[in-house]
């Protein structure tokens, strides 16, 4: 154990940094993307009914696929990786956020009116906390998904966990697959868990009892 | 004041709303009543512009709502909806400074708006709950109470205690009652429920077919419904007093008799026990002999075997399927206690007292022990 610590720990421990990064910024900049789109996509239902399929083609293109692609449009550069990890986090948080907001019983939203609160109040003060348990979801999802496509960065030699796992696959050593599959999995679960205290703190105490209620 | 002039609206084909003509006063309390589909509703929505109405004019002492600000609008109209709709990721002190926020009131104000519309309904200690936490009941007053927190002149309420059950929807009409007495507020209140209208309404307005049949007050309803459709609304309350106007829907069916053959002592000892001063006396076939009284018993009693010579035959008796007004008036006029009633054959079938008076009073006033 110490051993393999000596010989990979430094390495380990950056590629666990680096992993880290490309999914902290490619799902923060997917979840504003996504939760900008899902908002405005669910003021005009009639659009969306025909954007969100096409969206949701596209995120069934493979990601060594797009990963590919990006590749030889931007080059060997981190931001190819942010780039496509953020396109696949988008999704989640998108459908998620759109889905929330027109979840919302119609009767809040014609209280709200009836209170006197314009369109962005309403959205503010009322549909977005409504809303906000399922889009944190969405965040979840997409958080959990890109530690895992997260490892395609080092397809294009752009480090990460992927090293350690791609490395292993092709000296057929299992000691390196598990050393970048062990820690992705725990950064995973960790990541997930870290949201779910998010969505606990975000929750207003009022829709907690609610949600467990039902 | 509140004016609608020649007021329509159409969805497609259909028409909702045709021609509304009519004006609500200030500090009147004004129920929309009518079958689902009527009109009532969009008419109440129309006032404060959430249905848009596609011509004639809707004015607020002489203002054109459709020429303000919606948004504006409605703040200064209170609104309570049907299914309560107080914002679960709010607390109910932020529920009930919703609209004071809106119009930018300062904290302090609006703490102070919130403690005084709780210290109304006694409820201080719920400042700090969520509508989750509280019954239904609960909610729809702290709903009222959102209407009512930036002190709007009109308040429009769709159907509010319409999901209550009856014993929380008669506690809370009784309050929303006092409240608008206390703060003088016009309110326009939809409902389908006639027991509803006639207990909180001073003007009634009755719509069918988008228009309006009978604008009327409770009595004015009461003494002169419109057509068939506004008396099948008022259902029991006018069929109540016009069917049950004979004495055996009056009559009491419970009664102690006696056999003329029983003793004064006997007698005398039932009479304690029920609280009487008089007893029916029947024979085996249960036909109506008379009556005997305690004064009799008391003056002449002493050595009779039995109560056949103190009977008397001075009460008054009336037949089965006679009007029982005479008999009310009867009772009313004079000072007996009670009118026997018989069958064709004289058989005891009951008798009618007082309290049934009192009960047919109630029922014409206010409609049926149910209502």
């Amino acid at each position: 154990m110490s051993a393999i610590w000596n010989t990979y720990g430094g390495a380990l421990a950056k590629a666990i940094g680096v992993h880290l990064i490309y999914v902290v910024v490619a799902v923060a900049i997917g979840f504003v993307i996504g939760a900008v789109l899902g908002i405005l996509l669910s003021r005009a239902p009639k659009i969306s009914v025909i954007v969100l399929p096409i969206l949701s083609v596209f995120q069934t293109i493979p990601g060594l696929a797009f990963i590919g692609i990006l590749f030889l449009v931007i080059g060997m550069k981190p931001a190819t990786v942010i780039i496509a990890l953020a396109v696949y986090a988008i999704f989640p948080v998108l459908k998620n956020t759109y889905a929330g907001i027109l979840g919302v019983d119609p009767k809040y939203i014609e209280a709200a009116k009836g209170c006197g609160m314009t369109d962005y109040q309403a959205l503010r003060q009322v549909e977005l906390p409504l809303a906000s348990p399922e889009i944190i979801a969405g965040l979840r999802m997409s958080t959990i998904y890109t530690v895992s496509w997260a490892v395609l960065a080092s397809m294009i030699g752009l480090g990460g966990l992927g090293d350690f796992i791609y490395q292993g696959t092709t000296s057929n050593n299992n000691t390196l697959i598990l050393l970048g599959a062990i820690p992705a999995a725990i950064l995973a679960i960790l990541l997930g868990l870290i949201i779910d205290r998010l969505q606990k703190k975000l929750t207003p105490r009022g829709l907690q009892k609610e949600v467990n209620r039902r | 004041m509140i004016q609608f002039e020649n007021v329509q609206k159409t969805y497609g084909k259909q028409v909702v709303l045709k021609d509304l003509n009519f004006t609500i006063e200030d500090g009147q309390f004004v129920v929309l009543i009518g079958k689902s589909g009527c009109g009532k509703t969009t008419t109440l929505k129309a006032i404060n512009q959430l249905i848009p109405t596609d011509s004639g004019k809707i004015l607020i002492d002489g203002e054109d709502v459709s020429k303000k600000n919606k948004a504006e609008l409605r703040r200064h109209i209170g609104y309570v909806i049907q299914q309560i709709g107080l914002f679960p990721n709010m607390t109910v002190a932020q529920n009930i400074a919703v609209v004071p926020k809106l119009l930018k009131y300062d904290k302090a104000e609006c703490d102070r708006i919130v403690r005084d519309m709780l210290k109304m309904v006694d409820m201080e200690e719920y400042a700090e709950k969520y509508p989750s936490e509280m019954s239904g009941g609960q909610q729809q007053r702290i709903g009222v109470l959102r209407a009512l927190a930036a002190s709007p002149p009109i308040v429009l309420m769709d159907e509010p205690f319409g999901a209550l059950d009856p014993m929380t929807r008669d506690g809370l009409q009784n309050e929303l009652k006092d409240l608008q007495k206390k703060l003088d507020k016009t309110i326009v209140f939809v409902t389908h429920d006639m027991n509803e209208a006639l207990k909180m309404a001073d003007v009634i307005i009755f719509m069918d077919k988008g228009e309006i049949v009978q604008m009327d007050s409770p009595e004015g309803f009461l003494e002169n419904p419109a057509n068939d459709l506004v008396k099948e609304f008022l259902g029991e309350h006018l069929y109540g007093a016009q069917t049950l106007t004979k004495v055996e829907d009056y009559m009491r069916k419970k009664v102690s008799t006696v056999h003329p053959s029983n003793g004064i002592h006997e007698c005398a000892e039932m009479m304690a026990r029920n609280s009487v001063d008089s007893l029916l006396v029947v024979d085996d076939d249960n036909k109506y002999i008379g009556t005997v009284e305690i004064g009799d018993f008391m003056h002449w009693g002493k050595g009779l075997k039995n109560i056949e010579p103190l009977i008397r035959q001075n009460e008054r008796t009336v037949r089965m399927g006679e009007e029982a007004k005479e008999s009310f008036d009867y009772l009313l006029e004079t000072k007996a206690n009670y009118v026997v009633v018989l069958d064709d054959q004289d058989h005891l079938m009951g008798i009618i007292t007082k309290s049934s008076v009192a009960q047919n009073v109630a029922t014409n006033l206010w409609g049926g022990e149910n209502a």
